[in-house]
């Protein structure tokens, strides 16, 4: 039962990347985009992940993907919807290039003699999270709380309507 | 069961992907969708290597994919503020016919 659920979520992952690549609809690639996200959320829970697959969806799907929804619709006219790559050369090379890099990375998964253990049964992995955020991580809480401020700020600035 | 080596190539087949719409995507927001899709493999690898490592005391490998979500959703907010910005400019949002920095 596990086995067949993983491999429907990697299945489900690996095919609507693809879709989120190639698609020559910018709103399909977005929804398509959505389906890998839910698939990596359920990825999470088999990697005893709990607390990150809900924020994955909560802040991914909730908010990522609604955003750039937001951003395709704001920046294209209705007539243009089809999406144009890069010419043709350009494109061969990227293709040679990735197809290189994961022959090589793939190679090195396979043959790396990789430390093996796992991680014992625990009931949820929030307290675990709370705990380590608030103390051993509490600086780099706090850096990320300022970026986040930053952000905000940074993005309302930019999109702003230009004065004069 | 699922090992360490099979989310480890779900998660190198969408780097690949990623870094493949980064290279070929004209459009810009179809460059952050490549973006997105390549941090999400660095999140996936850095989960799986929780588990498989057997880290259970401060979960080290999911409160720092949790960093990096964090710093996701702030880089693609800045990322459309820009985004839009180059569209009130230029009426284009593909990244190779914006090549002046001030106009």
């Amino acid at each position: 039962m596990g086995d067949i659920t993983f491999s429907v979520l990697a299945v489900l992952v690996i095919v609507t990347a693809f879709w989120v690549v190639t698609s020559r609809n910018l709103v399909h690639a977005a929804v398509a985009l959505m389906g890998t996200l839910f698939g990596v959320a359920g990825l999470y829970v088999f990697l005893y992940a709990d607390f990150m697959a809900a924020v994955q969806i909560i802040i991914y799907v909730g908010g990522i993907t609604v955003l750039i929804i937001f951003g395709v619709m704001l920046t294209q006219r209705i007539g243009d919807k089809m999406l144009v790559q890069t010419t043709m050369p350009n494109r061969a090379f990227a293709a040679i290039v990735v197809a290189a890099l994961f022959v090589a990375l793939a190679s090195l998964i396979f043959k790396t003699p990789w430390h093996r253990g796992d991680l014992p049964e625990m009931d949820g992995t929030v307290s675990i999270i709370g705990n380590a955020l608030l103390t051993r991580y509490l600086l780099h809480f706090e850096v990320a709380g300022v970026l986040l401020l930053l952000a905000l700020l940074g993005a309302a600035y930019l999109a702003r309507r230009a004065h004069g | 069961m699922a090992s360490l080596e099979s989310y480890l190539f779900i998660s190198l087949i969408l780097f690949c992907l990623g870094l493949y719409a980064v290279m070929t995507r004209r459009n810009g927001v179809a460059v952050l969708m490549g973006i997105e899709l390549i941090l999400n493999a660095a999140n996936l690898n850095l989960v799986a290597f929780n588990r498989f490592g057997g880290l259970a005391e401060h979960l080290p490998g999911q409160v720092f994919a949790l960093f990096v979500i964090v710093m996701a959703a702030s880089e693609a907010a800045v990322a459309l503020a820009i985004i839009i910005n180059l569209y009130k400019t230029f009426a284009t949002v593909n990244v190779d016919e914006a090549h002046e920095m001030k106009w």
